[in-house]
Order: structure tokens, then C-alpha cells, then sequence
């Protein structure tokens, strides 16, 4: 087992006071950056890098990387309490989680939420472990027909998802994929549809639309029915955690498939929000409880943050051994390595045995440590919705409008925000569903550029989705859970007439 | 210095400047101008990629070596393919707290696209390097020099041979089109990628057969023996002798000229202020990139990457960023890149 006795080193390395106190500081400023729309864990990450310089490069990593951890429980706080995901991959954690709140469950959602992350990340960490010189080759199988299958996979996981109209949602998806063309094309280097309007060369970007369409339509709702929120007459019960974490468990095969999506899209680099999004489909198809999602399922809460916990973790895999980041916040890092003096890639774990042994270790305890601070702050956070809902309104438009404009430094985002916002609220009330249109607009162009990347390289023809066993099994499964509502019918019938 | 003497510096150092532009701009007043906030260094380019190292490596040691009374701040702002930060430096004429890094996308995407900037809108400061091509393929083949790579093109059928890039009509597509002018009539199929890391993992796991990585985006790659160089797009070979592998360094990759193939590239890593800053305000920034430079930092960097060291500031470098804005142009046309508009 050599595997154990180099992380037994690297405990050894992080088990300094110093250390410690960078990874308390590390996640307790991540939480924060999590919090706050808009300033995401890469920009957090971003802005702190030049304090590290002075460190030793194991320190800074563990700070950084804590940073990260913080910023991925963060997320899911005001997703759950005010329907603002403050990072992209806790979009899905809305759907399920702010219900709770209205109800009264926030104490529980946040529980959840915060177990699912910790599982998934643990998991992940310990996948990175045993298995790191393998996954990374798996990796490199992935050309451009492999990512569109998974994000084909994605979507086909998440059709049918809308309660009302299916006509709605292929209306709502094509709008969201209508969006996420508008921009840059990246094949061919145009621009599409910008209208010689300068401001969207840059397309519409993820986050201003999330905060808009979440956030502030949330709050145009709540304006419209009296600024009523039922979910602050909720009690505030100490044993919360204790009592959220007896239903947990019952919930295992959710947490086994999200554990699975997660760290397969973290690795090949999907991605935490795909991940998330695909989960969360996945959960609601296989689920007992499938129907009641979307209307408060604790686990519509535990599959979407188990899976971006996961796939957030092993982000950091390809990151180390290719040298290509699996997240924005990866990204970040890769630069911060290159300062201290690291090369990564696949000699990393040859070479610099400490560094990365000394990085796993504190994945380890930097999420333990994380899940405490959180977990004794669940009442604390819970507390916030008996604020008067009048009082914390405003509040959550200026943090909204503040993320928004920190995306970019450019207050058209702003602007186009409030527009989101307003979409929303039409969105409501004709009762067409947002998550299809979220979905294709994060989605959208990377799924449009894989295509067209593997239709080059197969120069038009489609058979190189079933080219070989990897990308032909991804596409096959795609299409089965696509045709999934057709076949389950099918099925219902047959088994209705032979009973007759 | 205390905060107290560097104020006084500054308010002696705007009464000159203003001495100054009433009576001649003598060499004196152009080393007095400082920063009165923080800087902004934008990155017309995504996370990750060589520019991005770059301006974050600058950020770094400005920091480390504390070069700088005021704080800099390093912005992605990568939009239609830089055009974003291009536009932004465009519309804050006269701001001198305000720099950019260049990569060829100063002089591709206002070609390719037809959006309204050139290098002209902004002050040339200095440029820091050259950044390199080479032309790479997977360890595993056979291809043991840039001839067996072209003759097995030749030999092979029409847009048979996969190269990878980074982009669309940028650097990677314009030398691919200019090796295709050797190939005997056989196209290659150009497949852009979002960046130069995810390509050079993209040869390495052979889904493209080769790549013109910039040396710093696929080293790791070679030395962990997944990829080979086969020459290198430059006039001459490069100056680094230390072994990166067991048993070769960067001066031991042939230039592609003397391999047969006759394609010159590289790209300019250069830095831009606004218009309109005062000669004073250039010069700070000039000076500040030779501190920079001086650093042991800096100079393992430029070996990691197997950069082409050249400095030059002032006219020279505005003249060679004109000549260069030509030979784009001619590039690009003669591939047909350029916007219709």
C-alpha cells in the first residue's frame, strides 16, 4: 500500500498549526466568496493569489485549495434560504432546496445539503488516492465526440423534467439554447447574432442570468403576494442536524449514483454544474418520491450537491496530472502552481511528492473541518429567514445587483439582470419551466462546439458517436433515457393488457 | 519608503510633470510619473492559457519583489476572442492605470471579425518576448522529423491529417495554412480547441495527429514522453541548452526551415497602455518591466517556456508592431480570414 503510507506523509506535512489555521481561514473566506453571487470560487481564488506568494508552495495550496472547499459549501446556503445560487453548480441545489426553506425545512435542506457536499467530496478525495495515475489516462480518452456524448447524456437525463407541457419545455430549452449561440463562434470565429452591439461579444453570461432569473424573480414573486414568507415562522430546533441526519441514510442509492456522475464529470472534465444538473434529472427519473421534486424532496438536495461536491474534488485530478483544469477555479490554480515554481502535468507526482501528498491530505481535512464550521452554523444561517421578509428583500437585490456587476466590472450585466428578472417572472406566470432553459444556456455552446468538433474530425459523418465502446455506450444510454418516458409507457401498457 | 515620503514623491512629481508639459517633456520629468491607484492588467484571453501565465507570472513577482507603490489587479476579459478587452482599454482613452497583454488576437480579431479596434487605439509600452511554435505529435508515432510528418501527408488522402489549435482564424489556424502550402495540394483539418492546454492533451490522448503548442503549453507533456517536438517556427534555433528531457533540450529541436518546411511564426507577448497617456507614464512602465525582468523569476520562466528573449520599447517597437499588423494582414488574406464587412 503505497498509496497510504505517502498520504500518511502528507498528513504529516499539513499537521502544522500553521497550516491548520490556513485551512480555517481558507474555508471560513470561501464560504463567504460562495455566498456572495458572483464573486465565485475563481475569482476568490484569483483575487488571494498574490497573499501565497511569500508562502511555501504546500501552504499556499492548502489555503487556496480550502478556499475552494469553502466556496463549494458556501453555494448552497442563499440557493436554499433566498433562491440565489451564488455558484453555478448550485442551481439544481434550488430546486428542491428553497421549497424546504418556504416550509420550513431550511434547517434541514442546509443539513443535507452540507452532509451530500462532505460525501461527495470524500468520496472523490479518496477515488484521487487509490486510483489517480489510472483515472487520469481514462482522461485522455475523451475527444470531442466523448464530451458531446456526455453532455448529450446530460440533457437526455434532464427531458421530462418539466411538470406541465413537455412542448413547454422544448420551447424553454430552445430559447436557453437560442441564448448560449449568441456571441463568439468558436469554430468558425464569427460573431453570431450580436447585432453589432458591443456589449454581447461576450454572449450572455451564466451567472448574470442565474442571478436574474433565481434571485430576482424570486423576489418579484414574493412583492407580488404581500412580501409573505412562510418560511420564517419556522422554529428554530438546536437538535437539527442530528434529526436531518436520521433521514439521510435511506437515501443511499442517490448518494452512490451521485458519488458516480460526479467524479466521472469532474475527471473527464465535465465539470460540477453538469454534474449537479445530471444528477438531479437522474434522481427524479429513478426516485420513488420522482413526482414530488421540485415541491421540497430532501432528496432533490442531497443528489445535486453530492454530485458538484464530487465532480468539484476531482476537478483538481486532470488539473495536477495534464495539466488541464476541470473548473474556472482549477484554472486559477493551474497559474498559482506555475508562480511557485511547479510544473504540472504527469511528472507532478514524481517529482514533487510532498506537494501533491501534502494537497490530498488536506482535501481530506480541509472538508472535515469545513463540514463542522458549516454544520454548527446551520441554526445560525436558519435563524436569517425570521428576519422580516421587507427588510431582507432589498438586501438580496443589492447583493444580487453587486454579483451581477462583479462578473465583468460592467454594469450592462446589471441591467440585463433585471431583464432576466423579469423573464422569470413571465416564465412563471404562463407556467413555463426555467431549469430546461438554465440548462441549455450553460450547456448550450459547449455541447454546440463539441459537435461540430467531432463532426470535423469525422469530417460529417455521425457514426463517430458509436465509433468505439466508450463514446458508443455513453450515446446509447443517452438515447434510452431520452426515449425513457416513451419506453416506460410502452411497458405500462404491455404489462396493462396482459393483466386484462 | 513610508507612505508619507512616497506621497510627497508623488505631489513633487505631478508639480514637475505639469512644469513639464507647460515647458518641453525633458527625460527628468518622464521617470517622475507613479501610480496613484491600483493598475489594471487585462487579459484579452482566457484562464489558463499563455497570456493568462504571463500576466499572472508579471502580477506575481511585482508583488513578491514589491516593484510597485500600488496594487496590481489581473482581469480576464476574454470575450469574441479578446475583442472584449480590446474595446475596454479603447474606451478609457488617457488612463494610464490601465495596461493590457498582448497575443496575436490584437491584430487577428479585429481582421477576422470586423470589430472596430486596432493596436492604434492604445500606447505600445514594450515588448517582453517572442512566444514560439513548435510543431508537435504523439510520442507514439512514427513520425521522427517534420519530413516524415509532411510526406505522410502528402501521401495520405485530402484533410486525412488532424492538427488541433487553439481557436479560430487566430496564430494556430494561420500556420496551418501556411503548412499547407507545402503539402502538395493535401489540406489538413484544422479542429480549433477553447485553449492550448486542452489541445496538447487532445494530441496526447491522439484524437488530433498534431498541434503548434507554444513550448510552455505542452512541456510537461514532453518530458513526460507522451509528446515530440519535430522543429521549431522560428529563424533560428533556440538558445536554451539545458536537457528538458534525458536526452534533448530546446536548442536540439530543428527549426522547421532547415527541416524543409519554410514557415516562420511567432507571437508577439508584448504590453499596451490607453491612448493618450503622457511619455512620462509610458516610461514608468517601461522601467517597471525591466525591474521585472532583472529577476531570477522572470528569467527561469522565460526557460520553462523556451521564450525568444527580445526587449524593445519606444520607436522600435512601434515599428515593429506596424510591420507585423502588415504581415498579418497579408496572412490572413492570402487564408481568406479576413471579415467581409
Amino acid at each position: 500500500m503505497e498509496e497510504l503510507a505517502s498520504l500518511l506523509n502528507g498528513f504529516y506535512v499539513v499537521f502544522s498549526p500553521f497550516n491548520f489555521m490556513l485551512m480555517i481561514v481558507g474555508i471560513l473566506l470561501g464560504v463567504i466568496i460562495g455566498v456572495l453571487p458572483g464573486l465565485g470560487g475563481a475569482n476568490g481564488v484569483a483575487i488571494l493569489l498574490p497573499l501565497t506568494f511569500s508562502m511555501s508552495p504546500t501552504s499556499a495550496i492548502i489555503m487556496l485549495s480550502c478556499i475552494y472547499w469553502g466556496a463549494l459549501f458556501g453555494g448552497a446556503i442563499t440557493s436554499i434560504l433566498f433562491n440565489i445560487p451564488g455558484e453555478p453548480w448550485s442551481v439544481a441545489t434550488t430546486f428542491d432546496g428553497h421549497p424546504m426553506a418556504q416550509q420550513g425545512k431550511a434547517d434541514e435542506a442546509l443539513t443535507g445539503a452540507f452532509t451530500s457536499s462532505f460525501v461527495g467530496a470524500i468520496v472523490a478525495v479518496v477515488m484521487i488516492t487509490f486510483l489517480a495515475p489510472l483515472v487520469a489516462k481514462f482522461a485522455l480518452k475523451f475527444g470531442p465526440a466523448e464530451f458531446f456524448a456526455v453532455q448529450f447524456l446530460t440533457f437526455a437525463s434532464f427531458i421530462g423534467m418539466g411538470k406541465g407541457s413537455a412542448f413547454k419545455t422544448l420551447a424553454s430549452m430552445c430559447l436557453g439554447f437560442g441564448l448560449a449561440s449568441v456571441g463568439l463562434d468558436t469554430v468558425t470565429g464569427q460573431l453570431r447574432m450580436t447585432f453589432g452591439i458591443t456589449d454581447l461579444l461576450t454572449g450572455f453570461k451564466f451567472l448574470t442570468a442565474v442571478i436574474g432569473l433565481f434571485g430576482i424573480g424570486e423576489i418579484l414573486a414574493s412583492m407580488e403576494s404581500g412580501l409573505a414568507f412562510s418560511g420564517s415562522h419556522a422554529k428554530l430546533k438546536l437538535n437539527a442536524v442530528i434529526e436531518a441526519w436520521k433521514k439521510l441514510p435511506r437515501y443511499w442509492i442517490t448518494f452512490v449514483r451521485s458519488c458516480v456522475v460526479g467524479c466521472w464529470m469532474g475527471v473527464t472534465p465535465g465539470g460540477a454544474t453538469p454534474a449537479s444538473f445530471m444528477s438531479y434529472g437522474l434522481a427524479k427519473r429513478f426516485s420513488k418520491n420522482g413526482e414530488r421534486f421540485g415541491k421540497g424532496e430532501l432528496e432533490g438536495v442531497v443528489a445535486p450537491e453530492t454530485a458538484a461536491h464530487a465532480a468539484g474534488t476531482s476537478a483538481l485530478l486532470p488539473m495536477l496530472t495534464l495539466g488541464i483544469p476541470g473548473s474556472p477555479t482549477a484554472a486559477v490554480l493551474l497559474g498559482g502552481l506555475l508562480i511557485w515554481g511547479l510544473q504540472p502535468g504527469p511528472l507532478l507526482f514524481v517529482e514533487q511528492k510532498d506537494f501533491v501528498w501534502g494537497l490530498i491530505a488536506s482535501m481530506y481535512l480541509g472538508n472535515l473541518v469545513g463540514l463542522m464550521i458549516v454544520l454548527t452554523c446551520v441554526p445560525l444561517f436558519a435563524a436569517i429567514l425570521r428576519i422580516p421578509f421587507s427588510i431582507i428583500a432589498p438586501v438580496i437585490m443589492v447583493i444580487c445587483a453587486v454579483g451581477a456587476y462583479t462578473i465583468n466590472n460592467a454594469m450592462f450585466d446589471v441591467w440585463m439582470m433585471v431583464g432576466f428578472g423579469i423573464v422569470a417572472y413571465c416564465f412563471n406566470k404562463l407556467s413555463y419551466p426555467l431549469p430546461p432553459f438554465v440548462l441549455a444556456l450553460v450547456l448550450g455552446d459547449m455541447a454546440e462546439s463539441s459537435f461540430r468538433q467531432a463532426m470535423l474530425l469525422s469530417q460529417g459523418s455521425v457514426t463517430i458517436f458509436w465509433s468505439n465502446g466508450l463514446v458508443g455506450s455513453i450515446m446509447s444510454l443517452g438515447l434510452i433515457l431520452l426515449l425513457w418516458p416513451v419506453i416506460s409507457w410502452v411497458l405500462d401498457k404491455m404489462r396493462a393488457a396482459k393483466a386484462a | 519608503m513610508t507612505g508619507h515620503a512616497s506621497k510627497f514623491l508623488t505631489v513633487a512629481g505631478l508639480a514637475v510633470g505639469a512644469l513639464a508639459t507647460a515647458f518641453s517633456v525633458t527625460p527628468a520629468a518622464a521617470q517622475a510619473w507613479q501610480p496613484t491607484k491600483a493598475v489594471t492588467f487585462v487579459i484579452p484571453a482566457g484562464t489558463g492559457g499563455g497570456a493568462d501565465q504571463m500576466a499572472r507570472f508579471i502580477q506575481g513577482v511585482v508583488t513578491k519583489h514589491n516593484l510597485m507603490p500600488q496594487p496590481m489587479v489581473v482581469i480576464n476579459k476574454a470575450g469574441g476572442a479578446g475583442a472584449e478587452g480590446f474595446l475596454d482599454m479603447k474606451a478609457s482613452p488617457r488612463d494610464p492605470h490601465k495596461i493590457v497583454i498582448t497575443l496575436s488576437n490584437l491584430f487577428t480579431t479585429p481582421m477576422a471579425t470586423g470589430t472596430p479596434f486596432s493596436w492604434k487605439d492604445l500606447t505600445p509600452v514594450a515588448m517582453l518576448a517572442l512566444d514560439q511554435f513548435v510543431l508537435w505529435v504523439n510520442a507514439e508515432t512514427n513520425y521522427r522529423t517534420a519530413q516524415d510528418y509532411l510526406n505522410a501527408i502528402k501521401g495520405g488522402s485530402d484533410k486525412q491529417f488532424k492538427m488541433g489549435g487553439t481557436g479560430s482564424k487566430q496564430e494556430d489556424q494561420i500556420i496551418t495554412v501556411a503548412l499547407e502550402r507545402l503539402t502538395g495540394g493535401k489540406k489538413l483539418t484544422y479542429v480549433p480547441f477553447a485553449g492550448g492546454g486542452a489541445v496538447a492533451v487532445q494530441l496526447v490522448g491522439k484524437h488530433v495527429d498534431s498541434t503548434v503548442n507554444n513550448p510552455i503549453e505542452a512541456v510537461s507533456q514532453w518530458k513526460a514522453g507522451a509528446l515530440r517536438p519535430l522543429c521549431l517556427f522560428d529563424a533560428k534555433r533556440s538558445v536554451y541548452t539545458a536537457k528538458v528531457t534525458s536526452s534533448m533540450a530546446w536548442s536540439d529541436i530543428p527549426t522547421c526551415k532547415e527541416s524543409g518546411l519554410n514557415v516562420e511564426y511567432q507571437m508577439l507577448r508584448g504590453v499596451f497602455t490607453t491612448s493618450g497617456v503622457t511619455a512620462a507614464q509610458v516610461n514608468y512602465y517601461v522601467e517597471l518591466f525591466k525591474k521585472v525582468m532583472a529577476t531570477d523569476d522572470w528569467k527561469k520562466f522565460m526557460e520553462d517556456g523556451a521564450f525568444n528573449q527580445t526587449f524593445m520599447t519606444g520607436d522600435q517597437f512601434k515599428k515593429w508592431v506596424e510591420a507585423n499588423d502588415k504581415l498579418h494582414h497579408d496572412l490572413m488574406k492570402e487564408a481568406g480570414f479576413l471579415a467581409t464587412n
